[in-house]
């Protein structure tokens, strides 16, 4: 089954991985890094299909996916 | 398992980028660092930094850079390319860089057709300084230089780059694409794939225009600067192949 992994401390919460991921796995998640920005969790990790576009979206390289 | 999308090589491994939250320069410096490390030629690239949020650049990416004097980086880029031939050179300027304060060396090192490809930040305003209007900036569009809105009787008209180069004989690749949805985010990574082997193959002055927003500036958030960019900045730039010799 494909699986995404979020660096955390990368991520900035801009929300676009969540806006473009077709399968609404991703998600703004509650706990914040040292940054102090609410990092986007993986809500919904069986629903993943393995497609990437959450990887390609992000800005700051913070999706890395395995299939 | 593997891993099937991975953070390039051509940014550093633990460094989180200065840019701001949803800002697509991050996107785009990314993309570069993915194209490079497919090519295998992060080693014999040199990048040559405009200045402005451009420059945050440096602390991101894992290879050789140099900031240039504020537009001059075709210039420096120009020197550094014929002194070192088999250099990939690319220069990374934003609209203040490239369209306004450097416009006489960026018309010029694509009027005589360099060997270099250029990456061009457009995303209708200076950004560091602090929101002043850009040659790009839309007509309405409020910035600190225009707190009424760029008006064409006092400011002009935004200006189209790939537009006016195409006026030139010499360049080889004009291309304007955007980072606001994954497939766009594609396709500006092939054409900078395609910008930088036609450096490599000799064919002279690249230049890929890549439309993308500056939430700070804007004053939105960054999934509200994504509307901005979908319907006001690609109306005024759409996106496409302007002149592709390669
Ligand atoms: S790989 Fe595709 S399906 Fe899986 S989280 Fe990313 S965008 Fe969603
Ligand atoms: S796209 Fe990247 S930076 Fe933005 S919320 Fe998702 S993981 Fe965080
Ligand atoms: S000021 Fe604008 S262009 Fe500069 S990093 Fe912030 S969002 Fe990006």
């Amino acid at each position: 089954m494909p699986k995404v992994e979020i660096r955390s401390e990368s991520c900035k919460s801009c929300g676009y991985c969540v806006k473009f991921c077709p399968k609404q796995v991703l998600a703004i998640g509650d706990k914040v890094n040292s940054k102090g920005y609410e990092y986007a969790k993986v809500a919904k990790p069986e629903a993943c299909i393995g497609c990437k576009m959450c990887g390609v979206i992000c800005p700051d390289a913070a999706i890395e996916v395995y299939k | 398992m593997e891993k099937i999308y991975a953070r390039t090589k051509g940014i550093r491994p633990d460094v989180v980028s200065g840019f701001c939250p949803g800002c697509m320069h991050s996107t785009v410096i990314k993309l570069i660092g993915e194209v490079l490390e497919e090519m295998n030629i992060i080693d014999k690239t040199v990048a040559v930094l405009g200045i402005g949020c451009c420059g945050l650049k440096m602390e991101y990416m894992s290879y050789d850079n140099i900031t240039s004097p504020h537009g001059r980086a075709c210039a420096v880029a120009t020197g550094i390319k014929r002194s070192n031939p088999d250099s990939l050179v690319y220069t990374y300027q934003g609209d203040g860089d490239f369209a306004s304060i450097g416009l006489a060396e960026s018309v010029s090192a694509a009027n005589r057709g360099e060997n270099i490809s250029v990456i061009f930040i457009n995303n209708g305003i200076y950004g560091m300084t602090g929101g002043q209007l850009a040659p790009t900036t839309l007509l309405g569009m409020k910035a600190s230089t225009a707190p009424k809105g760029r008006i064409a009787e006092e400011h002009g008209y935004p200006m189209h780059m790939c537009e006016i180069l195409n006026q030139l004989t010499a360049p080889c690749y004009l291309e304007r694409t955007s980072c606001n949805t994954p497939q766009n985010t594609l396709k500006t990574r092939k054409a900078i794939k395609k910008a930088f082997q036609n450096q490599l193959d000799g064919k002279g002055f690249s230049m890929v225009e890549v439309v993308t927003n500056c939430p700070t500036n804007w004053g939105l958030d960054p999934l509200k600067s994504l509307e901005f960019l979908n319907e006001k900045m690609l109306t005024e730039y759409p996106l496409g192949v302007i002149r592709d010799n390669g």
